[in-house]
């Protein structure tokens, strides 16, 4: 089927699937008159039961912690086929790029970016632990933490460049990290059930409200979820930059080849 | 203003529809993809906004005040994070077939079949 | 008047959207991404959901457009290694 054809297929299967989506749409409630029940039962519940003050934490690593347990191991795989997928390129040919082509790709960074950069890395840093230890307090948790803490990974390597970022944090660093944060969350709830009580109950003391070692083991949940969503971006930063180090190894060899 | 939530959704999505159909490029296909999953997260939200209700978050607040809905936002918070490495895997996998195939183009993959 | 702001951001998160299809240039939507992200952290903002608009901002702003680089990157190494193996073919 020609292209043309194929768009005027999809515009009208198009027109066809938005007005049923928009009539089925019409049967909620209008925005802003949310009427469920469960919203308002749990705001009014999960502050004196798990001594939090941020409820959208509550229903994440309590409430609906199984929920959250297999959205991070969807994380976690998708780091494993990133991994799988790009690391079979470790056994392949390191073909010499030409010299012009190797000079662009060793195009220095500039300094006004590296040194902005390099100011950044701490407070990047210390935000995200921050948001990741007060997730049960204030907005933030380990997800959103964990993604800040990536992103300071990523300004270590703009300020520093690849051998940089590999000294601060080695490969198998990486995936050990990620992995200790995947299987905490399992074994933070599997301590729930070894305890007697249910799988990722609360067995920790709550603490009073409001303060940071209060929630049993949200804190620990958030703390183990940070390191793993901070630890699978590093590995699929790492592999996404790996061949740029390999080709530039060997023309670095090259030429001190040439020079000696 | 008490649809138009609910039509923007519908709109991002069949949007990102047509960019993932006609699109010529393997990378551009899979963030027109991200843009459908926006779709979903401002569909979510839409549903658990209450008026004039402040966030649920208890800080100094009473605790009768009406707030918007913590569950749908749970869901989206964890669905953000974890879409960004799906996002990753997709363009791993377009980086491969790439690297396999020579071209980017959806419409030359096809044709290389069999 | 959070009514108005809702709605505005409504309608330029909708010709963000479009604007992210319309950039064939993988290039140029890393650019077009971020600023999409950051209407929709907004849009989150003004729907009272703090903690969605966190995580909504860092992914859509900071990290989709570092992998869309890294990817076209990548591209461009095949490319060139490619160009460079035929070229010493014969």
């Amino acid at each position: 089927m020609s292209v043309p054809a194929r768009r005027l297929v999809f515009l009208v299967a198009a027109a066809g699937f938005a007005a049923l989506f928009l009539w089925g749409l019409a049967g909620l409630p209008s925005f802003g008159n949310y009427q469920g029940p469960y919203g308002d039962i749990l705001n009014r519940v999960a502050v004196p039961q798990r001594h939090v003050t941020d409820v959208v934490a509550a229903v994440n690593f309590d409430y609906r912690g199984v929920d959250t347990i297999g959205e991070e191991f969807i994380l976690f795989v998708s780091v494993a086929g990133v991994a799988a997928l790009l690391r079979t390129e470790r056994a392949e040919i390191d073909v010499e790029p030409p010299e012009d082509e190797r000079a662009i790709r060793r195009a220095e960074t500039s300094d006004a970016v590296r040194a902005f950069c390099f100011a950044l890395i701490a407070p990047t840093i210390v935000l995200g632990w921050d948001i990741v230890a007060h997730g049960h307090l204030t907005p933030g948790g380990g997800f959103q933490g964990g993604a800040i803490l990536a992103s300071g990974l990523v300004l270590i390597y703009l300020a520093g460049g690849y051998k940089t970022l590999r000294a601060v944090s080695p490969e198998e660093g990486a995936d050990v990290a990620e992995a200790i944060g995947a299987g905490g969350f399992v074994v933070i709830g599997l301590a729930g059930l070894i305890a007697g009580a249910a799988f990722l109950q609360d067995i920790i003391p709550l603490g009073p409200v409001g303060l940071l070692y209060s929630a049993g083991t949200i804190p620990l949940i958030n703390l183990s979820v940070g390191i793993e969503v901070a630890g699978g971006f590093l590995v699929i930063l790492s592999e996404f930059l790996r061949q740029a180090l390999q080709v530039r190894a060997q023309a670095d060899a090259r030429k001190d080849q040439e020079q000696a | 203003m008490s649809f138009f939530p609910y039509i923007i959704a519908a709109w991002l999505f069949v949007v990102g529809l047509y960019g993932i159909i006609t699109s010529r490029n393997l990378i551009h296909l899979v963030i027109c993809l991200s843009v459908v999953q926006s779709s979903t997260y401002v569909l979510l939200l839409a549903v658990g906004y209450r008026a004039g209700a402040v966030p649920p978050v208890f800080v100094n607040i009473p605790l009768g005040t009406p707030a918007v809905d913590p569950v749908v936002q749970a869901l989206t918070l964890t669905d953000v994070v974890v879409e960004a490495t799906v996002t990753a895997l997709l363009l791993a996998l377009a980086v491969q077939a790439q690297k396999r195939f020579g071209t980017l183009d959806p419409e030359q993959l096809r044709s290389m079949q069999g | 008047m959070l009514e108005f702001v809702q709605a505005g951001l409504l309608a330029l998160v909708a010709l963000g959207g479009l604007g992210v299809v319309l950039t064939r240039d993988p290039l140029r939507q890393a650019v077009v991404v971020s600023v999409y992200g950051l209407l929709l952290a907004l849009l989150f903002f003004t729907f009272q959901a703090p903690d969605v608009a966190l995580s909504a901002l860092v992914i859509g702003a900071v990290i989709l457009p570092l992998m869309i680089l890294l990817a076209l990157a990548k591209v461009r190494g095949h490319e060139i290694v490619r160009q460079h193996a035929e070229e010493q073919e014969p």
